[in-house]
């Protein structure tokens, strides 16, 4: 449109440069109100709520003295908006304060701690998707037949259980009836200091260092609790994946595909399926933050030594510290699935990808 | 000569809350290698027509007929793995907007192999150049360009020439083409049409097309099917449309505009009970 | 009213369904009428309502249907009995009959729910609505509010809430219900996007409606159906969070008989008297998935559009 032709295409490209800009602005700016927005949140209930954080802190049997000196120490007689600008600065350093419990510094604790949850959730989302997917596909190609009405029913219920309360039978099942499964815990004493934990992550230690005999008991723990937290992924991921696919599948390009004389298999899972996982993988991200969270249930009962249960002791111990600190990470993670599903979302569909 | 596709009596009966709905009811046609049109409104059961000749009825739908012959081959009793073989390379279907009717993840390049690869065991490397050529036979300048875009990146007149591309890569002998322009803008279609009467009339195949469009059917085809709520109601070649004597089609033709001519009051096309049964 | 008599053989069915209704009831009740026919088409669903009445009339019956008291029992002669003709769920370790305080837990449990639902979804409503209909840098700031909640890890923060507030039933209760509103205020920013250039808004405004009225009285009630249906559905999950919070102690304390802590004071006997934890939990889970069943339906029937969603 513009008159010199050279310019045009210089003001076209800055324009591109531009909006690629504004659009990683504006995800830096989500990213940084949101996490603040946890911060402060967490903040309000550590040292709003509680009439005296010290006490919280240190508990009603203090001497004075501790008292006073604790409440120098966390900048207690500073205003509040000094008292939160400390808070964040120290967060952002991942300085969350010391537990009372562990007497270690909180984030020393959650990062001995974290890996365990995350190979719990992990492999909880891994038998979701697992089965999840060709549960859900299956009920929306077979549509009202017994079929869809039994995943239906299998998902329905997987919304409507108590995590904890399952988790209580398939022990009593599992363990003290059937005895397939492991006692509670993540790896029985006799094999604690027969591995050395690199990576945290028991399983893929044993498999490194090729202790099969280790990594067999790590199965029989892990089993249990994975198969449950897979059995709530699966239940969300199924119906989603059922729902998205009866949309893919009334679709006219899935008439044009059979027009071509492709087989349903090709149709059903080249095609459709394709299409469906664009949604889907936010489907799944989002469960995996959802098992995140379930951990905290699904690990007291299985006295699994991960973020949850660390959260749920210190939460007895009214460890205020390890509880915020323990939030935090989570909600931290939760943040970063979130963002990272979003930025998978742009890149698995193309309509996105170039506009 | 023996007829392409020879029909007689086709029915299809989809279930319906109170008894089933009967959308074609006793169709009967024959078709050569030529261009026959199916005229009527929206569901006078054209569509139906065309998707229970290509087998792809919806499965709650059933369809029966006296006779349905294509070729040698009897479309009654082939089985679903047979109807599926001859889908693709033998016949083959054009929907209505390539917006919806192209698969949005997929580019257009590997939706075109898919129905090379599906009938025919090519190499890669032959398949891709078959779809190149096929691209250029459609009149897209830029192939190879083409080849890797998403169908979103291209305009509706570009994806309705890719999906032609895709429908005859595998060299059908009978194209269905349902409503193929009515998405595109209208400089668009006649350029569309174009490209597909060139390519139906160098290959030899017989098109069966079908449109809500009079005036555009009978400039494009050969001979005209009218429909009217399942039934065929009349049968003419384009060139005898003005002599058409069932009283539907006189209707659709006086509800074309001429020009120089006053069209007020607006006619409106006349139903009568009596033409359904 | 002679009127109506002298057309008494119209049958109610007919007056419903009636193609001119006479009065706007009229109107709104046939329409009521179809949206419940529609279903009654899905069996589920009415399983689901039929649990939930079940559980109205327990709660508001307990006192005539418990045949213990739920607080007292026998320490001497009846602790942890299996499930029998005199304890139908068995005893638990302070030699209470099961049934009664699962019967009484109903109590609990719908106070939750519905003290949750009244505190969060008005707010939800109200910050959606208003969200929606100022626009401009409100909207921004309310959405960006509401998202940065939408992005926490909704049991984790309950769980420190009520850390910080002290544990107890009433503090269970804010903690859900702070974590519980942002996808309301979503929902109903949603639909009043769709509703705000609407012409019939348009001539409110054209008459002179204050922002607030508008607000109030034309864009709230549009925005009911979808939030209910919302609600229903969030309801198995607010049951679950109770019940969760319940059994890490932070819930209801005893000796309230609230089904969570139930399952937790029978964690100790799991492997050996397993019905202590048993009946609590199914109660839990026959309760939530009646209004899971419930949600289902009323959202397949008030938008047919969004079956299986």
């Amino acid at each position: 449109m513009s008159p010199i032709p050279t310019q045009a295409g210089s003001g076209r490209t800055s324009a591109r440069t531009r909006s690629l800009f504004l659009a990683a602005l504006r995800f830096l700016v989500i990213v940084a109100t949101t996490y603040l927005g946890l911060l402060a949140v967490t903040f309000f209930i550590g040292r709003v709520i509680p009439i005296d954080p010290v006490l919280a802190v240190l508990g009603d049997r203090a001497p004075q003295r501790v008292v006073d000196r604790v409440r120098e120490e966390m900048g207690l007689n500073l205003p509040l908006y000094q008292q939160f600008f400390i808070y964040v600065k120290g967060a952002l350093q991942g300085n969350f304060g010391t537990s009372v419990l562990t007497t270690n510094q909180v984030m020393d604790d959650i990062r001995r701690v974290f890996p365990a949850t995350i190979e719990l959730a992990t492999l909880g989302t891994i038998i979701g998707a697992l089965f999840g997917i060709p549960l859900g596909v299956l009920a929306a190609v077979k549509r009202g037949s017994l079929a869809d009405q039994i995943v239906r029913i299998i998902g329905l219920i997987g919304y409507s259980v108590p995590i904890f309360w399952l988790a209580l039978l398939s022990l009593v099942l599992f363990y003290a009836k059937l005895q397939w499964a492991a006692f509670p815990g993540r790896v029985d004493v006799v094999y604690e200091y027969s591995f050395t934990p690199v990576t945290g992550f028991y399983l893929i230690d044993a498999t490194m260092q090729g202790k099969w005999d280790v990594l067999w008991d790590l199965i029989r723990h892990i089993a249990l609790p994975a198969a449950l937290l897979g059995y709530f992924s699966l239940a969300y991921i199924s119906r989603m994946t059922r729902s998205f696919m009866l949309n893919e599948l009334s679709q006219e390009y899935i008439v044009a595909a059979r027009a071509k004389g492709l087989s349903e298999t090709r149709i059903i899972w080249g095609h459709a399926l394709r299409n469906a996982a664009v949604p889907l993988v936010t489907v799944i991200a989002l469960s995996y933050a959802g098992l995140l969270e379930g951990s905290v249930l699904t690990e007291t009962v299985f006295a699994w030594p991960g973020l949850g249960l660390y959260i749920t002791n210190s939460l007895q111990n009214a460890d205020m510290n390890a509880v915020l600190g323990g939030t935090i990470i989570i909600g931290s993670v939760f943040i970063a699935i979130n963002l990272l599903s979003d930025l998978l979302y742009r890149t698995l569909d193309p309509r996105t990808r170039t506009r | 000569m023996k007829p392409l596709l020879d029909i007689e009596d086709l029915r299809v009966t989809f279930p319906g809350r109170s008894g089933s709905i009967q959308a074609v009811r006793g169709v009967s046609l024959k078709l050569g290698r030529e261009r026959l049109g199916i005229v009527g409104e929206s569901g006078s059961g054209k569509s139906q027509t065309g998707r229970a000749i290509m087998g792809l009825t919806p499965p709650q739908a059933t369809v029966t007929a006296k006779k349905m012959m294509f070729n040698d081959i009897d479309l009654l009793t082939a089985s679903a793995r047979q109807r599926r073989s001859l889908r693709g390379r033998q016949m083959a279907m054009i929907l209505q907007d390539p917006k919806y009717s192209l698969n949005p993840v997929m580019t257009i390049g590997r939706q075109i192999i898919e129905t090379l690869q599906t009938h025919e065991s090519v190499s890669r490397a032959e398949a891709r150049d078959r779809a190149l050529a096929m691209l250029e036979a459609v009149q897209i300048r830029e192939p190879k360009r083409v080849f890797d875009l998403h169908p979103h990146e291209v305009s509706g007149g570009m994806g309705q020439r890719a999906m032609i591309a895709m429908m005859l890569v595998a060299g059908p002998e009978l194209l269905i083409a349902d409503e193929p322009t009515s998405a595109l803008d209208v400089t668009v279609q006649l350029e569309v049409l174009g490209i597909l009467d060139r390519l139906v009339a160098d290959r030899g195949m017989g098109l069966l097309f079908i449109s809500h469009d009079l005036r555009l059917v009978s400039t494009f085809c050969d001979r005209v099917i009218v429909m009217y709520a399942g039934r065929i109601v009349e049968e003419l070649a384009s060139a005898d449309l003005a002599n058409a004597q069932h009283p539907y089609t006189q209707g659709l033709l006086n509800s074309l505009p001429r020009i120089g001519h006053d069209r007020h009051p607006l006619p409106v096309l006349d139903r009568k009970p009596e033409w359904a049964l | 009213m002679s009127d109506i008599s002298s057309q008494a053989p119209l049958s109610w069915r007919e007056w419903l369904m009636t193609e001119r209704p006479g009065s706007r009831t009229q109107a709104r009740l046939g329409r009521t009428y179809t949206t419940w026919l529609r279903f009654c088409e899905n069996k589920l669903a009415l399983i689901g309502l039929a649990i939930l009445i079940l559980l109205l009339l327990t709660a508001a019956f307990a006192d005539v249907l418990a045949p213990y008291s739920p607080y007292i029992g026998n320490l001497k002669d009846d602790r942890l009995l299996a499930p029998s003709a005199l304890h139908w769920f068995g005893t638990d370790d302070q030699g209470r009959d099961i049934l009664s305080r699962v019967i009484y837990g109903s109590r609990l449990t719908l106070f939750v729910v519905i003290l949750v639902a009244i505190i969060a979804a008005p707010v939800g409503l109200l910050i959606g609505t208003v969200s929606g209909y100022a626009g401009g840098w409100i909207d921004a700031v309310l959405m960006r509010i509401t998202d940065i909640f939408l992005a926490f890890p909704k049991l984790v923060l309950a769980l420190a809430f009520v850390a910080a507030l002290g544990p107890g039933i009433e503090n269970a209760v804010l903690a859900i219900a702070i974590t519980s509103w942002p996808p309301y205020a979503r929902i109903a920013r949603a639909e009043t996007l769709t509703f705000r250039n609407a012409d019939y808004i348009a001539a409110v405004q054209l008459m002179g409606a204050s922002p607030m009225r508008i607000v109030l009285r034309h864009i709230m009630p549009l925005c009911m159906p979808s939030l209910i249906v919302r609600v229903t559905l969030d309801m198995a999950g607010i049951i679950l969070t109770a019940a969760g919070l319940g059994f890490l102690g932070l819930g209801a304390q005893p000796p309230l008989p609230e089904w969570g802590a139930m399952i937790a004071s029978g964690r100790r006997f799991i492997l050996d008297q397993w019905w202590v934890a048993a009946a609590p939990g199914a109660a839990i889970l026959v309760v939530s998935l009646g209004f899971n069943l419930l949600g289902d339906g009323l959202r397949d029937a008030l938008d047919p559009k969004e079956e299986g969603r």
